[in-house]
């Protein structure tokens, strides 16, 4: 059962968004995240939705599997949406007790959760039109500027690519670890958060101890096959901007002028 | 191809403050000489100095005493570090611990990656040792979803990849099933034999070592015996001192021989034993 777990959440189809190149989607999730937050009006979040919307059309990927990408942080929200109700002062419209609703509070509110859904789904996205290794390969290929400050960038992204290998290989040890120690009569279920806690504790240091040895028996198998860091290292499979990318690029860059001319038409209007 | 001379390698243990509190001689005095396309195997039980000794082929380890030879270049000297590597692979015990890409072929590709071989030859080598290990039809499949025969196939494919003129199976089959021991050796001899490549394999068990052309039996440090399978495998009693088992057909033979038949010895297979026993009626 644990084998099958992929990372991340993928989703596989075939649509024109699966076969971009990862640093145009790496490039436009960022674009798209700025966009929102250039201006506060109405007229930005009609195009901002609309290009959200023509995108997940796109991506072929079924609409509630975006929607699943909200559930963790629909807490956070709950508690921004009703913070901004309380607490913003302006022109009240209803008051009970000592609790004030004003104008300006519901359309902070408002605002902040448009704001916040559309960044969620439009990352999520990203993740479920990419593999991980492929974001990797992007976020590396990306940063590969920041060399010139010394920032290691080859290294964490190899870093990040043997981390998503083993995963599953820990995951798997874990479970049989737990097995083994529920054979001894270990007991994980019943007692108090504390006891759970520590009960822990015979599961993780043998997998730390696993984890080690597995990090070095890796660390002597990459040198044994010639790995010096990211120097004169050829790619087997190199990232090229195709025609198809460059048109996605451009279509991105359309939408960030349409974005910021609605923008400051916007400020204009009444609302 | 791999001269190995009076080879010394000491673990020093110390403590907090430096000292020396012991010091374990891994490897005593080892003289090893392979030639090119040689099946060789290294013989011994666990804590004799044969994975030791492997490492000090790849320049993993450095000799405390004497030189480590491998295609005429000193292992001591740092610039010959990569060449070395190059020429001479190695393959580890635990499968999943070696294999570092998420996907069979970016795997194999990682070692020709790093010695900044070019795009296409990288693919066309992919394709070469996939298929010479027999794994080319798993190519797009994550390497956790394989069996440890299929597994190590693939990490041999990575090395072979890499063009070596060596590969050093350190007890690489020493975590597989009996039939993904078969599939691995089956591999390796092919390769040996097809493409003429070097094999060291370094194991316990006996029945791998029957193909081997020269075998070596290390205890406590240092070659207890040499030779060829069938000159080691007739010296049943000492290789019993030592804690090794000989294949149970030569054990079985050693047994009737004892007990008067008139057998020859150093027998290896079946087919050798029956055909000994068909002469005695």
């Amino acid at each position: 059962m644990l084998r099958d777990i992929t990372l991340g959440q993928y989703y596989q189809v075939n649509s024109r968004l699966h076969s971009l190149d990862p640093r145009v989607k790496l490039i436009a999730t960022f674009a798209y995240i700025i966009s929102l937050f250039l201006f506060k009006n109405i007229t930005v979040y009609i195009i901002a939705g609309l290009w959200l919307f023509v995108v997940i059309k796109m991506s072929k990927v079924p609409f509630k599997f975006m929607v699943k990408g909200l559930k963790p942080v629909m807490m956070i929200l709950l508690l921004t949406v009703i913070c901004n109700m309380l607490f913003t002062k302006g022109t009240p419209i209803f008051s009970i007790w000592k609790i004030t609703i004003t104008y300006e509070g519901v359309k902070m509110a408002l605002f902040m959760t448009i704001r916040f859904v559309m960044l969620i789904v439009g990352s999520t996205i990203m993740t479920l039109t990419t593999t991980p290794n492929q974001l990797t390969d992007g976020l590396e290929s990306i940063l590969t500027p920041l060399n010139k400050l010394k920032v290691p960038v080859h290294e964490v992204a190899m870093m990040m690519a043997i981390a998503l290998r083993f995963i599953p290989i820990l995951m798997e040890e874990t479970d049989k670890i737990m097995k083994a120690q529920i054979a001894r009569g270990a007991d994980f279920e019943s007692g108090n958060l504390l006891k759970r806690v520590k009960a822990m504790l015979p599961i993780l240091i043998p997998l730390f101890v696993s984890a080690f040895r597995r990090a070095n028996d890796l660390a002597m198998a990459m040198e044994c096959r010639c790995y010096r860091g990211g120097e004169g290292r050829t790619k087997m499979k190199p990232l090229i901007y195709k025609l198809e990318d460059k048109k996605a690029l451009a279509c991105v860059t359309l939408y960030l002028i349409v974005l910021v001319a609605g923008g400051i038409a916007g400020n204009y209007l009444p609302i | 191809m791999i001269k190995i001379k009076n080879l010394i390698h000491e673990y020093i243990r110390r403590d907090e403050e430096e000292n020396v509190v012991d010091i374990k001689k891994a490897v005593d005095n080892v003289n090893i000489d392979v030639k090119p396309g040689e099946f060789v195997a290294l013989l011994g039980h666990n804590g004799s100095g044969k994975s030791t000794l492997a490492k000090h082929i790849n320049a993993i380890l450095y000799p405390t005493e004497g030189t480590v030879w491998v295609n005429g270049m000193n292992t001591s000297a740092e610039e010959n570090l990569w060449q070395i590597r190059q020429s001479a692979g190695m393959v580890f015990q635990n499968p999943d611990n070696q294999i570092i890409g998420s996907v069979v072929e970016e795997d194999v590709g990682f070692g020709p990656e790093n010695m900044g071989i070019p795009t296409e030859e990288i693919w066309q080598r992919v394709e070469e040792s996939l298929k010479a290990v027999g794994m080319w039809q798993y190519r797009k499949k994550s390497p956790n979803k394989l069996s440890g025969g299929q597994k190590q196939r693939v990490a041999i494919a990575g090395v072979v990849a890499m063009h070596p003129k060596c590969i050093i199976l350190d007890e690489a089959t020493a975590m597989l099933d009996p039939s993904g021991r078969k599939e691995v050796l089956r591999a390796v001899r092919a390769l040996n034999q097809v493409e003429k490549v070097t094999i060291i394999h370094i194991t316990h068990y006996m029945e791998e070592v029957i193909y081997a052309d020269k075998v070596f039996v290390m205890d406590k440090g240092s070659v207890v015996m040499e030779g060829a399978p069938r000159e080691i495998f007739s010296r049943v009693e000492e290789l019993q001192k030592l804690r090794l088992d000989v294949p149970q057909v030569t054990q079985l033979a050693y047994e009737l021989k004892k007990s008067g038949l008139p057998i020859k010895s150093g027998i290896l297979t079946v087919e050798e034993l029956v055909e000994e026993l068909c002469k005695c009626r």
